[in-house]
């Protein structure tokens, strides 16, 4: 059965040093905020996180890294506009970045959580992501071998949960929740509510309750008010 | 035409030549505006790699959902039959080779259709991909729109790429502000100029071109 702790620090406490956290989101789209902001006021730190970007603005996943308590961040996007916490860690050497392709951190991911021990991708074949990895011809093309990625912990937001912890999304906001639900030792999903057991209907479940540990109800930030936080 | 395109006429030149009936991904940036001149005859579907197809207008007021955005991460619309689904079957569109076309910018085109687009590789640059390797490797054509020169007047499409390459021999089309050029095993062939002719163009790039 699912946990359903008390609020997302409840949700967090037993995070450990050294922890692989998997974060779901698409820039503001799905991102976990309750939770990443809950992970701010927790110890844990010398962190590897997995993420698509590396934080935006001095809110959320920025301060968390702003605070010193990531060490290694994967991710496939993390120059933007206003990623200035990253971008001055990295360029002080003082966060490791493994850059990966968007389709690759997602299949390694959904590797993690499918039992694959690796796999031969097109992406990337000839180009410097490549580098010093194993590289295969099949069939007349290049294919590159790529590992899976397994956390700790995943950190998601979905939509609704019932109490069997089976979730749906909202539009765009679904993106890495899924993948990284399966993929992790712990996964901690917020959502805007919890319903009955019974009232979703089991053809529209995305993630079975099975993929899930705890559940944690957090109001959605609209991406205004997350623009104004982080001004 | 005896003018050099602007970008908006760029963009118009690559709606007209999607096919009807095509799914399509239009890259972050200038790619974007390519979707202003799709018209509703072409049935064209949008795809965006984070999860949706069938992806419609930029939204406004009261539409903007902040679940609902674009690769870039702008608030959108969604349209009559859209479908939502997650990153991993996002990315098996785009490297299941399920997408007619993707429309993209780049650093640099080599002769051959290899693709320089997310890196220039400067000291102090920060590196990053987002989805433009997995396009690259998957969708059936990959179009390029770019200008045909630099800023200093360096080509961009050139004998090789000097750039790190996003993607090997992938590139079918080059969209520029001179001409339209398509790129085949037997060499590059101009389709269309605009304010220049084939023997300028031949005459200002180190890679042969043919009409």
């Amino acid at each position: 059965m699912i946990e359903l702790p008390t609020d997302p620090d409840a949700a967090v406490s037993d995070l450990k040093d050294g922890s692989t956290v998997l974060i779901g989101g698409f820039g503001e789209a799905g991102l976990p905020f309750a939770l990443v902001d809950a992970l701010l006021r927790c110890d844990a730190g010398d962190l590897t996180v997995v993420n698509n970007n590396a934080g935006n603005g001095d809110t959320g996943l920025a301060a968390l890294l702003g605070a010193g308590r990531v060490r290694k961040i994967i991710c496939s996007y993390p120059r933007q506009v206003d990623s200035w916490i990253f971008d001055g860690l990295y360029r002080s050497g003082k966060i490791e970045l493994e850059l990966v392709p968007q389709g690759t951190l997602a299949e390694r991911i959904r590797a993690g959580g499918a039992g694959i021990g690796a796999f031969y991708t097109p992406t990337g074949a000839g180009t410097p992501l490549a580098a010093g990895k194993e590289v295969r011809t099949i069939e007349g093309r290049q294919y590159v071998l790529e590992y899976p990625i397994h956390g700790d912990v995943a950190l998601i937001r979905a939509h609704l949960a019932d109490g069997m912890g089976n979730l749906v999304y909202r539009k765009t906001g679904r993106n890495f929740g899924p993948v990284m639900a399966t993929a992790a030792t712990t996964t901690i999903v917020e959502v805007d509510r919890i319903v009955a057991i019974g009232s979703l209907d089991p053809e529209i479940v995305v993630t079975p309750g099975i993929f899930v540990d705890r559940v944690v109800v957090a109001e959605r930030r609209s991406v205004k008010e997350s623009l104004g936080a982080s001004a | 035409m005896s003018a050099y395109l602007t970008r908006s006429e760029m963009a118009q030149m690559v709606a007209r030549d999607i096919p009807a009936g095509s799914y399509v991904n239009l890259g972050i940036g200038q790619p974007t505006l390519v979707s202003d001149y799709l018209t509703a005859d072409q049935h064209v579907v949008l795809h965006t790699e984070n999860g949706m197809l069938g992806m419609g207008p930029q939204a406004e007021g009261d539409e903007v959902d902040p679940d609902l955005v674009n690769a870039g991460k702008i608030a959108v619309t969604e349209l009559p039959g859209a479908a939502y689904f997650h990153h991993a079957d996002s990315f098996a569109i785009m490297r299941g080779g399920h997408l007619d076309i993707c429309v993209m910018g780049a650093f640099q085109v080599s002769a051959g259709g290899d693709l320089a687009n997310w890196h220039t590789g400067e000291p102090g640059a920060i590196p990053a991909v987002g989805g433009a390797m997995d396009l690259a490797a998957g969708a059936k054509e990959v179009f390029v729109m770019m200008t045909l020169f630099t800023k200093d007047g360096t080509p961009k499409l050139v004998p090789k790429c000097t750039y790190p390459l996003t993607g090997v021999g992938c590139v079918s089309r080059v969209y520029t502000e001179r001409a339209v050029f398509h790129l085949t095993p037997d060499g590059i062939s101009v389709k269309e100029t605009f304010g220049t002719s084939i023997d300028e163009l031949a005459e200002s790039l180190d890679v042969a071109v043919v009409a």
